[in-house]
């Protein structure tokens, strides 16, 4: 191999790739909170919802869980315009990501539902608490805290998975290397760059991920 | 202008799927492979080959599978070869694959009590008799369901390759779109030929998980 390794490119492109990891930040961020926020809602529809939404919710969950992100993305983004949806590129990248994350989420945060006992629901109806109070303070705070791992997993899996959005042209991490690698001619170089940067990234949220279930559920679960 | 009737766009996208079907089993029977010797590494005697084991497994789970595409594309180039998109994406997505497997198996492997460990250790076995006769027969049953729920992954994975040019079921979404100007239809179609490979996989996840988990239901 006689292959010359060249990263002189490096701070010149740095601009560029600042505004890449920027994107993908601002993606995952909003993607995270509003995907939980969304798969919660999901998840107490298959819990305690209204019967006629439960079967409309478990569709969508399977079919999202059993279709690749990159298609989803695709449909929302090419497919959406013919019935008159048009949106940009990040709004489209963040819808994906919101609706993807929503059903990986759902499924996980049910688990935690599941696994609390019946006990807990119980005991917040003989406190006089609605059935929706006493999902909100006695059932869901325990089950977040349990699947926090799982969900926190997830969350840093579809981070990973946002590099695909660069195909829509919605100018994320990848996008910036493809430009840059398009302009220097060092494919390689650039992708590996960019690989660390998402290294760095993962685990840099997945810490701050634990850190953020350290701060949100401070007690041992009591079991 | 060609017209292009449901029927034609459906064939080729049919005709495309063959390929998602073969790069999946490739993928899934070569990261076996390699996963079960990254396995070996991960839980085996030697401390630096545990670590570069694990160090591999952290680096292909923290980084986006297209990237890894990508570095296997541009990489393989890096020797003088001529890369075709089916050599990039199979030794990537072998590799990727690989790395999860490992993990899901040693969380099964540890899954076995340490007391059978020493047992078999007690009857002078070595490290490949324990794994061979004691460990792994009993690792395999729980290890199952959650294998079969990767290769959904694993279909879902092979979706990338499109992006390297690999004509596969996206690919050919993608082509037969720009033929049709039928977004909608075609992309809507190709999510379901890829909903009717990975939902049967799911499925059969979740059964044998029940089925197989019998034993553990009452502890």
């Amino acid at each position: 191999m006689t292959y010359q390794f060249d990263f002189g490119w490096l701070i010149g492109s740095l601009p560029v790739l600042l505004k890449g990891i920027r994107i993908t930040v601002q993606l995952i961020v909003i993607g995270a909170v509003f995907g939980v926020a969304f798969g919660i809602a999901c998840a107490w529809v298959r819990a305690l919802g209204p019967k006629w939404l439960k079967p409309v919710v478990a569709t969508y969950v399977e079919l999202i869980r059993n279709t690749p992100f990159l298609i989803q993305l695709f449909f929302i983004f090419f497919g959406l315009p013919s019935l008159g949806i048009r949106m940009s590129e990040l709004t489209a990248a963040n819808l994906a990501m919101i609706v993807n994350l929503g059903a990986y989420s759902c499924e996980i945060v049910r688990a935690g539902i599941q696994a609390t006992p019946r006990g807990q629901f119980e005991a917040g109806a003989s406190l006089a608490m609605t059935p929706f109070q006493s999902f909100r303070y006695v059932v869901l705070v325990p089950a977040l805290q349990r699947i926090w791992p799982a969900l926190s997993s997830q969350i840093v899996i579809v981070m990973l998975g946002s590099a695909v959005v660069s195909q829509i042209a919605a100018e994320d991490l990848t996008f910036a290397a493809n430009f840059i690698q398009s302009r220097n001619f060092r494919a390689f170089e650039t992708y590996i760059v960019s690989t660390l940067i998402y290294l760095a990234l993962a685990i840099l949220l997945r810490q701050l991920l634990a850190g953020l279930g350290w701060m949100l559920f401070p007690r041992k679960a009591s079991r | 202008m060609t017209e292009f009737s449901f029927w034609d766009i459906l064939r080729n996208l049919l005709l495309a799927a063959r390929w998602t079907v073969v790069l999946s089993l490739v993928s899934f029977v070569g990261g076996g492979i390699v996963g079960a010797a990254l396995l070996f590494l991960r839980i085996g005697g030697r401390q630096w080959l545990r670590l570069l084991s694990r160090g591999y497994i952290q680096l292909f789970q923290g980084t986006p599978l297209l990237m890894q595409l990508f570095l296997a594309f541009f990489g393989l180039g890096l020797f003088g070869i001529d890369v075709p998109a089916w050599l990039a994406a199979c030794v990537a997505l072998i590799l990727w694959t690989a790395a999860f497997l490992a993990e899901i198996w040693r969380g099964c492997v540890e899954s076995i009590a340490k007391g059978q460990w020493e047992a078999s250790a007690s009857l002078g076995m070595g490290y490949l008799q324990q794994m061979r006769y004691v460990i792994l027969p009993q690792a395999l049953k729980v290890a199952v369901p959650p294998t079969v729920g990767f290769s959904v992954q694993v279909v879902k994975g092979t979706a990338l390759t499109s992006i390297i040019g690999f004509v596969e079921l996206s690919k050919a979404g993608s082509i037969v779109t720009n033929a049709t100007f039928q977004p909608f239809t075609v992309y809507g179609l190709v999510a379901l030929i890829y909903f009717a490979l990975c939902w049967p996989l799911s499925k059969s996840s979740q059964l044998l998980e029940r089925k197989l988990n019998v034993a553990h239901r009452n502890h």
